[in-house]
C-alpha cells in the first residue's frame, strides 16, 4: 500500500526544494573570487582576433566585466541597461563573450548596440572557467588595483544598477589607487 | 469610491468562496440536504461578486483612475482603450483578478450544465473549487490587493509594458487561464469521486467534456503566447523553453495525457486511479506554474514582476491544496493502478504507453525548468538549463508518441491479433517508408536526415490517421453516407492527431531551413536571401498613440518581381522611453518572410534583421487543428446530454462496465 503514496512523496521531496528556493535570492550567489584578483586571461578581441584582450587591461581604472553571448535570452533583457549606463561614461564597461560564435556575436552587437569599451571573445568558454562563470549574463565588477569586488548573477536591471552598482562604483572611483 | 466597492466585492466574494467550500462538503458527508444545495447559490453569488470587483477594476483603467496603485503603474491617459482593457491582466495582481474571474466562470458554467449528475457529487465538486477559489482570493486580498489606493495620485500613468501593448496579449492570458483555471474541474471531480468513495465509470463521462474544453483552451493559449514570441521579440523565435513557458507546457501535456486516459476509463473502465491522479496533476501543475511565474523563485525574460513574500503564501497554499489531494488519494484509492482487463496488445496497452511517455516528457521539462533551483538549494552552484537539454529529451519521446499514436488509434480495445493490425498498419508503414527512401535518395547532408526524419514521422500520422478513416467506412461505395455515420469524436479525434502531424512538419522544416541575415542597410541596398532579393527601399518617421516609430519598407522580389512589402517598425514607446521591435511580417502557408529594425547605424545605415522561414505556419496551424478536434469531440451527441438538462438519460457505458451509478438525491 505503500505505493500510494508515492505521489504525495514526490510532491512533498519537491515542495522542500522549493522552500529552500524561496530563501535564495535567485541573483545572489557568493563566489570565492570575491576581494580576489582578476584571473590571469588573454584573449582574442572580438572585433579584431588578431588583437587581444588581457587581465593587465582591467588595471588602473574601475571596470565592469559583463559575461554575455548572443545566444541567451536573458542578455538581451539586460543589454538596454547596459547601453544605458555606458552612455553614462561612469565605468569601464569590458564584455566576455562566452562560448559564442563571432559571427552572431558581432550581429548581436550591432543589432543591439554595443555598450562595451571592448568585448574579449572566449570561444571555448576556459576563461569563463576561471571566472566561475555558472550561467550568462554575469558581471564583476573590478577595482583599480584588478581586485574583483562584486559579482552579479542574472541580468543587471534598473533597480540593481542604481541601489548597488552604481553606488559601489563611485565608491571605488573615489579611492587611491 | 468605485475601486472600494471593487475591494468590498472581492471579500465578499471570499465569504461566499467559504461557505461554498464548507457546507456543500460536509452537508455531502452528512447527508443534510439544505447543506448539499447551498452549493449552487454560494457558486453563483461568488462569481457575481468577483466579476462586479473586474467592472470595478476595468472602470478604473477606463476612466484613468490613477489613484489606483495598480492602475497607475500598468496604464497611461494616452493609452488606446482596448489596451487600457487588457492592462487589466498586465501585471500581477490584476492576473490573480483575471484567475479568480475565470474560475469564477468555470464555477457558474458546473452549476448550471450539470443537471442530471447527482446533487452530493455535484456539491462536492463545486466545494473543491470553492476550496480552491478561497485560496487565490485570500492570496489577492492579503498580499496583491489590485485596488490598493496611491495617494497623491500621480498625474499620468506609467504605462503598460510595451512588450504587452499587443493583440496577441490581450487574448493570451484569458485563454491561457481558461485552460488553466479549466482544469480545476476535473481536479474537482476527481477529488469529489475520491471523496465519494466511488470510482466508476460515469465520474469519467462526466469529467471528460469538461476536461477537453480546458484543453482545448489552453491549446489555444499556448499557441497563441508561442505566435505572440515570435512576432513581438522580434527574433523570430517561437518557442524558447523558457520557464513561463514550460510552466504552461507542462499542465498541457498531462492535460493530453488525461484526456485519453479518460477515454479509455470512460469506454472500457480501465485505469480508474491513473486518470484520478492525471487528474490531479493536471491542476497542480497550473498551480505550481503560477507559484513559478509569480514567485521570482526562478529568472524569466517573462517574468515581470515578482516578490518572495508572495512566494512563501503560494508554497503553502500548493502544500494544502496538492499535499491534501494526495494525501486523499493515498488514503482512498484501493486497487491496481490501471485495471488489467485487456490483453497486452491492445488499445489499452497503446494509450497506457503514451500516457507514461507523455508523462515522463512533462517530468524531464519539470527537472530541466526546477534543475537550477535544486542544485542551488543543494549548495552545488548557480545554472542554466537551455534549449539543448530540452530538445535532446524531448524530441525522442514525442517521436515515439506519434509513433505508437497511429499504431494505438488502429488497435482494437481489449484485445487484438498482430496479424490483423500488420494488415492494417501496412500502408501507412509501405508509404511512409516510400517516402524516407525518396528523401533518403535527396539526401545531402545531416541536415536532411533530421528532416526526413520529422517529414517520416508526419506522413506516418497522416497515412495512417488517412487508412484508419478509410477502415471505418461502413460502405465502400458511398462514401458520403458513410462518412455522417462516423461519430464527431472520431473525427475530433483524427483532426487533432493529423493537427500533431502538421506541427510536426511545422517545427521539423522551419527549424532546420529558416535561413537570416543581419546587414546593415541604406535606403536602396538589396539583400539575397534563400532565393529572394529583400530591398530595403524607405523609411519614414510616423507617430503613434504612445509612441513615436520609425517604419521602414522592405521590398521581396523573387526572379525581378516584386512579391511583397513589409513595414517593420522601430518603436520608441514615449513614457518608459523603451524600445521595441515591430516586425515586418508577409505570413504564407509555405513560407514567412519577416524582417526587424535594429539600431540606427552613421551615415543613414540601420541594422537590419531578415529572415525567410519555411512552413512555420504549420507549427500554429497544427496546434489550431488540435484545438478543433477537442472541440468537435466535446460536441459529440452523447455528451450532449451530460451538458442538457435533461433528467434519466440512458447510459450504455455504465451498463456495460456494471458500475452503479449512484441515486440522485
Amino acid at each position: 500500500m505503500i505505493r500510494k503514496y508515492v505521489p504525495l512523496l514526490i510532491f512533498l521531496t519537491l515542495v522542500i526544494f522549493l522552500g529552500i528556493g524561496l530563501t535564495r535570492d535567485p541573483h545572489l550567489v557568493p563566489s570565492p573570487l570575491i576581494d580576489k584578483p582578476v584571473p590571469e586571461f588573454s584573449l582574442p578581441r572580438l572585433a579584431d582576433a588578431d588583437q587581444h584582450l588581457a587581465s593587465s587591461d582591467l588595471r588602473g581604472k574601475v571596470t565592469m566585466l559583463n559575461v554575455w553571448a548572443s545566444w541567451c535570452v536573458a542578455c538581451r533583457a539586460e543589454h538596454p541597461v547596459l547601453v544605458d549606463l555606458a552612455k553614462k561614461n561612469v565605468v569601464a564597461l569590458y564584455g566576455l563573450d562566452y562560448k559564442d560564435n563571432r559571427e552572431d556575436a558581432l550581429r548581436w552587437l550591432e543589432f543591439y548596440g554595443n555598450p562595451y569599451v571592448e568585448s574579449a571573445h572566449d570561444i571555448d568558454g576556459k576563461v569563463g572557467i576561471d571566472f566561475g562563470v555558472y550561467g550568462v549574463p554575469e558581471t564583476f565588477i573590478v577595482d583599480k588595483q584588478g581586485i574583483i569586488r562584486y559579482k552579479q548573477i542574472g541580468p543587471i536591471t534598473e533597480d540593481i544598477l542604481k541601489e548597488t552598482i552604481l553606488p559601489l562604483i563611485s565608491r571605488l572611483d573615489g579611492s587611491a589607487l | 469610491m468605485i475601486p472600494e466597492i471593487g475591494h468590498f466585492a472581492l471579500i465578499i466574494a471570499l465569504s461566499l468562496a467559504c461557505i461554498q467550500a464548507f457546507f456543500p462538503i460536509v452537508g455531502a458527508a452528512r447527508n443534510n440536504h439544505y447543506w448539499i444545495a447551498l452549493a449552487r447559490p454560494a457558486a453563483r453569488g461568488q462569481f457575481v461578486f468577483i466579476a462586479i470587483a473586474f467592472i470595478c477594476l476595468a472602470y478604473a483603467f477606463v476612466t484613468d483612475d490613477f489613484s489606483v496603485a495598480y492602475v497607475a503603474e500598468n496604464s497611461n491617459s494616452s493609452l488606446p482603450w482596448f489596451y487600457k482593457i487588457s492592462a487589466i491582466w498586465g501585471a500581477h495582481e490584476g492576473s490573480l483578478l483575471l484567475w479568480a474571474l475565470i474560475l469564477g466562470i468555470w464555477m457558474f458554467a458546473v452549476t448550471i450544465f450539470s443537471r442530471n449528475l447527482p446533487e452530493t457529487f455535484v456539491a462536492r465538486v463545486i466545494g473543491v473549487m470553492g476550496l480552491v477559489s478561497i485560496g487565490f482570493l485570500l492570496f489577492m486580498l492579503l498580499t496583491s490587493n489590485p485596488f490598493s489606493r496611491l495617494i497623491p495620485a500621480p498625474m499620468d500613468g506609467a504605462d503598460l509594458n510595451p512588450l504587452l501593448q499587443d493583440i496577441g496579449l490581450i487574448i493570451h492570458p484569458p485563454m491561457l487561464y481558461m485552460g488553466y483555471v479549466g482544469f480545476s474541474v476535473a481536479f474537482g471531480f476527481a477529488i469529489a469521486a475520491l471523496l465519494d468513495g466511488h470510482i466508476d465509470v460515469a465520474w469519467a463521462r462526466w469529467s471528460r467534456p469538461w476536461t477537453v474544453i480546458a484543453w482545448m483552451f489552453l491549446t489555444i493559449g499556448i499557441t497563441l503566447g508561442s505566435w505572440w514570441s515570435y512576432y513581438e521579440l522580434g527574433w523570430g523565435g517561437w518557442w524558447f523553453w523558457d520557464p513561463v513557458e514550460n510552466a504552461s507546457f507542462m499542465p498541457w501535456l498531462v492535460g493530453t495525457a488525461l484526456i485519453h486516459s479518460l477515454a479509455a476509463t470512460e469506454k472500457r473502465g480501465v485505469f480508474k486511479h491513473w486518470t484520478i491522479l492525471l487528474s490531479i496533476c493536471a491542476f497542480s501543475l497550473s498551480l505550481l506554474g503560477t507559484f513559478l511565474v509569480r514567485s521570482g523563485v526562478l529568472t524569466s525574460v517573462h517574468a515581470f514582476a515578482t516578490d518572495p513574500a508572495r512566494g512563501v503564501f503560494i508554497l503553502s497554499y500548493l502544500v494544502v491544496v496538492i499535499g491534501g489531494s494526495l494525501t486523499l488519494y493515498a488514503m482512498r484509492a484501493s486497487g491496481s493502478l490501471t485495471g488489467s482487463s485487456f490483453k497486452l496488445l491492445s488499445r489499452e496497452t497503446f494509450l497506457l504507453a503514451n500516457n507514461i511517455l507523455l508523462v515522463v516528457a512533462m517530468a524531464t521539462i519539470l527537472l530541466g525548468t526546477l534543475y537550477p533551483l535544486l542544485l542551488d538549494a543543494l549548495d552545488l552552484g548557480k545554472l542554466s538549463v537551455g534549449p539543448p537539454y530540452f530538445n535532446a529529451v524531448f524530441i525522442p519521446l514525442i517521436v515515439l508518441v506519434a509513433l505508437l499514436q497511429v499504431i494505438g488509434a488502429m488497435t482494437h480495445w481489449k484485445q487484438d491479433y498482430a496479424k490483423r493490425l500488420i494488415q492494417h498498419l501496412k500502408f501507412a508503414a509501405i508509404g511512409t517508408i516510400v517516402i524516407g527512401i525518396l528523401f533518403v535518395l535527396m539526401l545531402t547532408n545531416l541536415t536532411a536526415v533530421k528532416a526526413a526524419l520529422g517529414i517520416i514521422m508526419a506522413f506516418w500520422i497522416f497515412l495512417g490517421t488517412g487508412h484508419i478513416f478509410y477502415n471505418k467506412l461502413s460502405n465502400k461505395r458511398d462514401y458520403r453516407a458513410s462518412l455522417r455515420l462516423l461519430s464527431r469524436s472520431f473525427y475530433g479525434m483524427s483532426l487533432a492527431h493529423v493537427g500533431l502531424g502538421i506541427t510536426i512538419i511545422g517545427v521539423t522544416i522551419s527549424s532546420l531551413y529558416s535561413t537570416e541575415k543581419h546587414e546593415s542597410m541604406n535606403i536602396g541596398d538589396s539583400i539575397e536571401l534563400s532565393g529572394y532579393t529583400y530591398q530595403f527601399t524607405n523609411l519614414r518617421k510616423i507617430d503613434g498613440p504612445n509612441y513615436s516609430s520609425y517604419e521602414g519598407e522592405v521590398r521581396i522580389f523573387k526572379d525581378n518581381k516584386q512579391i511583397s512589402i513589409l513595414k517593420p517598425e522601430k518603436r520608441i514607446y514615449t513614457v518608459r522611453s523603451m524600445p521595441m521591435t515591430e516586425a515586418g511580417i508577409d505570413a504564407g502557408l509555405t513560407r514567412d518572410f519577416y524582417v526587424s529594425l535594429g539600431e540606427p547605424l552613421e551615415g543613414g545605415t540601420w541594422s537590419v534583421r531578415l529572415y525567410y522561414k519555411p512552413f512555420v505556419r504549420w507549427i500554429w496551424l497544427g496546434a489550431i487543428f488540435m484545438a478543433l478536434g477537442g472541440l468537435l469531440v466535446v460536441s459529440d451527441k452523447r455528451y450532449r446530454f451530460i451538458l442538457q438538462r435533461v433528467k434519466n438519460s440512458r447510459d450504455e457505458a455504465i451498463a456495460d462496465s456494471g458500475s452503479a451509478i449512484k441515486p440522485a438525491t
